[in-house]
């Protein structure tokens, strides 16, 4: 019986992965025998960290896109959240020959073996959304993403802006992402810096709610009671924000009017608060970063000089831009 | 005096005690219970409220590791009963209809029930170790959580949903009601009805209960199956709670504070023995904790570091033998014996 079952499983586990394979080649049906340099179509191998979040899911979405319109190629395997998967794809795409390989890094360290190897085939690497912690900068052409102490700094700008006339000390309390992870250091960071400039801003509590509505919820439940003035909270995404406001209006207080909310991301559900007049401002941490990766890409394959770091195109929204903004979003 | 100090509760309460008069020095107004939008409000409200879905998890969780089982394939299925719910809910024409409401609760506890009972199936019917069998629905389950909710943080607006986890009815959290009634009920089936001495029996020996007349099989498929429905009502509590589902975040890691609060609740995890209201006590230590944290403001880069250190006094203070060695007194070895010979008899 045992054995059977484990028969059973096996056979699954199998079905599984051929599924796997079979949904990251289905981009490449094109040329990939000749790796596609000969029809003059770029070829662009992309190894995604996984469908871990809306924000991942439209990342995703975007890159496919931007590929068809620019017309490139793309070779699409998702590592679910896994280096090992994701070394493997990088190994079948410089086997392949495609011209360019881009991919998110699942964690840090652990990179330069397969990236030599990309440099010995000499197929540029670009590196999305996330760094690696490589010495080596000439394992990569270039780093596409988001920076996270600006984000940081620039919900910090908006609340000085917002209080440059008042005299009297301005309560914030914070909710930080999950602990050690790089969006919550720079952003803590990033806000610090700007707001230490001026005595009056007291971060009076800070706490990890794990990037969480239900964590963002719990944690601002306890600092409703331990901190009775309470002037603004600053939240490292808007998932956080949203649990918060829920603990904000159980208290019988208004969220956007008597405690004023910051966040980061711009996620759907985080606009439509801005919108309501939940949330005053967002400071986005956009996932459309395909159009910019498709020229990048283009560049580096043709030998152009690019720039190490990329910052990805983003913006921030107060309460009427994300009302104009809201129809159109794509996330 | 002995009597008191001798009980199984007392240690656990005074650690309770201690941690909300740790409270009591940082937070002023920690005790403060007020009226407020027409419910009560105050950190000690919190506390059940939000310890009320660990409260339940723990529950099923005792009467799995009662058996000599354990089940860690708890938060996902919370994951999966709230992602069933919320999906169900956001399909609806009107998301306020209760019985539509009704409708997505219901499926979602059927599941929850036919998920453990595949557990139970796994542990009782093929006789796989219950670690691994349950490991799979542990790592499979949060897979199918995302594959409902399609990788996607599904909201809901629904107010007759809201009110399982986050709503009041009487002044006191609805959450807090079905807590007292799933204990209740469960209390009575143990304790009142033979139930609770079958599971025990099975725990000691499982092979010998058989042997004596009892089914081993339906009362492991019955505990795994009670498991998964307490596990997918809190599902149902923390989705509720902040109106949506996240098939990657909920109830993440929430199997572990359910052990640790069965084991800080006495229950052993060599099975053939069980508290209900030890495991009542653990959850809301757990619970109290996580809010101490929060409201006497420990630095989150050291929040596990104080987390452990607490526990591990917990589990040392604990421990007759520990307290033994350390407080010396005389008397203290003619306690502790009978602990140990009840628990000798109870396993034989």
């Amino acid at each position: 019986m045992l054995k059977r079952i484990s028969a059973l499983i096996l056979a699954g586990a199998t079905a599984l992965t051929m599924a796997g394979c079979s949904s990251s080649d289905s981009g490449g049906s094109g040329g990939s025998s000749g790796g596609g340099a000969d029809d003059g179509k770029l070829v662009m191998g992309f190894a995604q960290v996984g469908a871990e979040s809306g924000w991942r899911t439209a990342n995703t979405k975007d890159i496919q896109e931007s590929a068809k319109t620019a017309g490139v190629e793309l070779k699409f395997s998702d590592a679910q959240q896994k280096q090992e998967n994701q070394i493997k794809a990088i190994r079948s795409y410089i086997q392949q020959k495609v011209d360019v390989i881009a991919f998110s890094p699942v964690v840090e360290s652990g990179w330069d073996t397969v990236l030599k190897e990309a440099q010995n085939a000499k197929i540029p690497v670009i590196l999305t959304d996330r760094a690696v912690d490589s010495k080596d900068t000439s394992l990569y052409k270039t780093f596409l993403g988001s920076d996270f102490v600006e984000e940081g700094k620039k919900a910090g700008q908006w609340l000085v802006d917002q209080y440059k006339d008042s005299k009297d000390d301005v309560n914030i309390v914070q909710l930080e992402g999950t602990t050690g992870s790089a969006p919550a250091n720079d952003r803590k960071a990033g806000f610090q810096q700007v707001i230490s400039a001026d005595p009056k801003f007291k971060v009076i509590a800070s706490q990890s709610g794990d990037f969480t509505r239900a964590k963002g919820k719990e944690v601002m439940e306890a600092f409703l009671k331990s901190n009775p003035k309470i002037d603004v909270l600053y939240a490292h995404n808007d998932d956080m924000g949203l649990g918060a406001i829920e603990a904000i209006e159980g208290a019988g207080k208004v969220p956007g009017k008597d405690i004023k909310i910051i966040t980061v991301d711009a996620v759907h559900d985080g606009m439509q608060a801005l919108a309501d007049g939940k949330i005053n401002y967002i400071v986005e941490c956009s996932p459309l970063l395909g159009t910019q990766l498709m020229d990048l890409a283009k560049k580096v394959v043709k030998g152009e000089q690019v720039p190490q770091r990329v910052v990805t195109e983003e913006t921030t929204f107060t309460q009427e831009q994300a009302k104009e903004a809201l129809p159109n979003r794509k996330y | 005096m002995s009597r008191i100090l001798k009980h199984r509760l007392f240690w656990p309460l005074v650690i309770l005690v201690a941690l909300l008069a740790l409270n009591l020095i940082f937070t002023d107004n920690f005790f403060k219970i007020q009226m407020k939008e027409g419910h009560l409000y105050g950190s000690l409200i919190d506390i059940v409220r939000f310890g009320a879905p660990l409260i339940l998890v723990s529950l099923g969780m005792t009467l799995v590791i009662a058996t000599s089982g354990i089940d860690l394939s708890v938060g996902s299925v919370v994951a999966i009963a709230g992602a069933l719910a919320c999906l169900r809910i956001s399909g609806l024409s009107d998301q306020n209809s209760v019985g539509g409401v009704l409708g997505a609760v219901g499926l979602a506890l059927v599941l929850s029930v036919v998920l453990g009972a595949w557990n139970g199936f796994l542990v009782a019917g093929i006789g796989i170790q219950p670690i691994i069998a349950t490991l799979i629905l542990m790592v499979a389950g949060r897979g199918l959580a995302q594959l409902i909710t399609d990788g996607q943080i599904t909201t809901v607006n629904s107010s007759p949903y809201k009110l399982i986890g986050g709503g009041y009815w009487l002044t006191l959290p609805f959450g807090i009601i079905i807590v007292a009634v799933v204990l209740a009920l469960t209390a009575f089936l143990t304790r009142r009805l033979a139930l609770g001495l079958l599971i025990e029996s099975v725990g000691g020996n499982a092979e010998a209960s058989r042997l004596a007349g009892i089914s081993a099989r339906g009362v492991l498929m019955t505990v795994y199956a009670f498991c998964g429905l307490c596990a997918g009502i809190a599902g149902l509590m923390i989705s509720s709670n902040v109106s949506s589902a996240d098939g990657n975040n909920a109830g993440l890691w929430i199997e572990l504070d359910a052990i640790l609060a069965v084991v800080i609740g006495g229950t052993p995890l060599s099975g053939g023995r069980f508290s209900l209201s030890g495991t009542v006590l653990g959850a809301l230590i757990i619970q109290t904790l996580t809010t101490t944290i929060y409201s006497i403001g420990v630095p989150p880069e050291t929040t596990l570091l104080f987390k452990a250190l607490v526990v591990t006094i917990v589990c040392l203070i604990q421990s007759p033998a520990f307290r033994t060695k350390v407080f010396h007194r005389r008397r203290r070895p003619m306690t502790a014996r009978p602990a140990a010979e009840e628990k000798v008899r109870v396993s034989a």
